[in-house]
């Protein structure tokens, strides 16, 4: 439709952009299969394979360093995560979205601010907190506080799925004789299944994604989620193991990637407060 | 029967919330005003001694100006790059989705493995970036810059690690807000005679004002308030150079153990939290309305 010179600016922006942010995740996956020989030559050219590629880094990080295990913890904990913020959120959704009429809105607005709390700001007083409850060094620390900024992100979310689904479905199953929580439990859940499936995948990149809480809690070397394991223990000594390294990034960041740009739109819409219709 | 089950519904999220949140900043509340430590016993009532304490130290106000630049450089040239680049994707073309999810990747990765890769990309000796702007001449292979070692650079650095960092979440929202728009609105004013720029500077961006705020709003809360990139790429170095208030926060309270003075410094993340929720209830308010 349009032509011309507007339109070759726009490919050419899109382009720039596109390479300049991925960038650093091909030069991950470049340093992965790298020979150190190779990493640590000057005088080679860095965007090159100068010798051939190796497998070895991913061998290393797999076999002999507790990356697995940190991969399990975070695994544990997000699933862990997932189930109480769904247990959670999802009455509460429902109950703020049909049930509480007009203070209902007012206190889902109120429960997505809570999730503008930052860690940075709360992490010194959950220390105590976590110190208090025994649960030093433990999962079981992050299983308990990371559902703070997970519930009010997916009751948020689910409000706008609850109420986008038409009140006369629950209403003609309520008129075949069931309760309104049952017809909660085997209509409205059911037919908000993406929604759910949404939430559950937000809710565990989050877990995924997080840092100042578990660097806090967390500090025996076999108890580190992904985030914190790699950057803080994977490294011995001085000596940075590039290639292990940047394999044990790429692990973390492309799947949640593909899953991510699957289920982003209906993200958005919860990040834009109603302000896009 | 209805009646309570709605409260009953919402009861276990909000008593959660209230007991996980509302405690500890209780508790941090309390923290700031005594002079806890780790490993002592008795704390005593100290007023406001730790906030007047922390005004004072200059790698307090150092960590003040320093977050102020962090947040306000980097969220200008996420709001300019992001509305480039989500005017240029707004149209389909073969490939869309490919380059959707290239840009998408900073934001989805754990930003403290983002961090790591740029340490790499930056390392003073094998730096990749250094290497390709030698080969364009841009600098002197023999005395390349040093990234994250010279006070400056590594204010840069950080500020721009975390400009591609949050870039492509603001682009996403951008995009949301300018798919939003009468397609026939903007063609109209193309068909007036305004070029394509014009048309979008003039007519579109206003028309999307609530969203480019929504994007701002969550990029200066979420950058003002985060640490992972300056502790993982610097540590607060060179010399504090890029300390910022969280981290100061976290290496006093945390790694210091002085849990008074690092609950002090924390509370001052507060008032930019209040400004962040106060925007957001007003646009939530006018959606609301209209």
């Amino acid at each position: 439709m349009r032509r011309g010179p507007a339109r070759l600016v726009l490919r050419l922006i899109v382009v720039v952009f596109a390479l300049a942010l991925s960038f650093p995740f091909y030069w991950m996956a470049l340093t992965s299969f790298k020979r150190t020989s190779d990493l640590y030559d000057l005088k080679n050219n860095p965007l090159l394979f100068n010798d051939p590629p190796t497998l070895e880094h991913w061998r290393f990080l797999f076999a002999e360093t507790l990356y697995p295990r940190w991969l399990a913890n975070t695994m544990l904990v997000g699933l862990a995560v997932v189930a109480i913020t769904l247990l959670l959120a999802v009455p509460a959704a429902y109950g703020l979205a049909r049930l509480t009429g007009r203070w209902g809105e007012r206190a889902g607005i109120g429960m997505f601010l809570m999730y503008l709390v930052p860690p940075t700001l709360l992490f010194i007083p959950m220390s105590r907190l976590v110190a208090i409850l025994h649960l030093q060094d433990s999962l079981w620390s992050l299983i308990l506080i990371y559902p703070t900024f997970t519930v009010p992100f997916a009751t948020w979310l689910l409000m706008g799925f609850f109420k986008s689904i038409p009140r006369d479905l629950e209403d003609a199953a309520m008129v075949d004789g069931l309760s309104r929580f049952s017809a909660f439990l085997r209509v409205i859940v059911p037919v908000s299944f993406s929604g759910l499936v949404t939430v559950s995948i937000f809710a565990f990149t989050l877990v995924l994604q997080e840092f100042v809480y578990a660097l806090t809690f967390l500090s025996s070397v076999s108890k580190q989620t992904v985030g914190v394991g790699v950057p803080i223990f994977l490294i011995r000594g001085d000596v940075f193991y590039w290639g292990e390294l940047m394999a044990a990034c790429l692990v973390a960041c492309i799947p949640v990637a593909i899953v991510y740009n699957i289920f982003l739109d209906r993200l958005i819409q919860g990040f834009t407060v109603g302000a896009v219709k | 029967m209805r009646r309570w089950l709605g409260p009953a519904l919402v009861a276990p999220a909000f008593a959660y919330i209230a007991l996980l949140v509302g405690l500890p900043v209780v508790l941090s509340l309390y923290l700031s005003v005594s002079d806890a430590r780790v490993g002592s016993d008795t704390t005593r009532f100290v007023g406001l001694a730790n906030f007047a304490g922390a005004l004072q130290t200059p790698s307090f106000r150092g960590a003040l100006i320093h977050s102020f630049l962090f947040t306000v450089i980097s969220q200008a040239l996420v709001i300019a790059g992001a509305t480039l680049l989500a005017l240029s994707l707004k149209e389909a073309f073969r490939g869309r989705g490919l380059v959707r999810l290239l840009v998408l990747l900073p934001w989805v990765a754990p930003i403290s493995l983002g961090a790591l890769g740029w340490k790499w990309l930056l390392d003073s000796l094998y730096s990749v970036v250094n290497w390709m702007l030698a080969a364009a001449g841009l600098v002197d292979p023999m005395n390349p810059p040093m990234w994250l070692g010279e006070p400056r650079l590594a204010m840069l650095s950080v500020i721009l690690v975390h400009t591609w960092r949050t870039l492509p979440f603001a682009t996403v929202i951008l995009l949301a807000g300018l798919t939003s728009i009468p397609r026939d609105i903007p063609e109209a004013a193309a068909v007036d005679g305004g070029g394509f720029w014009r048309t979008h500077f003039t007519i579109t961006l206003p028309m999307i004002r609530p969203i480019v705020l929504v994007a701002l709003l969550f990029g200066v809360v979420f950058t003002f308030t985060d640490m992972t990139a300056v502790y993982i790429l610097t540590r607060g170095g060179p010399a504090d150079a890029t300390q910022v208030l969280p981290s100061l926060a976290f290496f006093t309270g945390i790694l210091g153990g002085d849990l008074s003075g690092g609950a002090a410094i924390s509370l001052f993340l507060f008032p930019m939290l209040l400004l962040g929720a106060i925007v957001l209830l007003r646009i939530a308010r006018r959606s609301e309305v209209t």
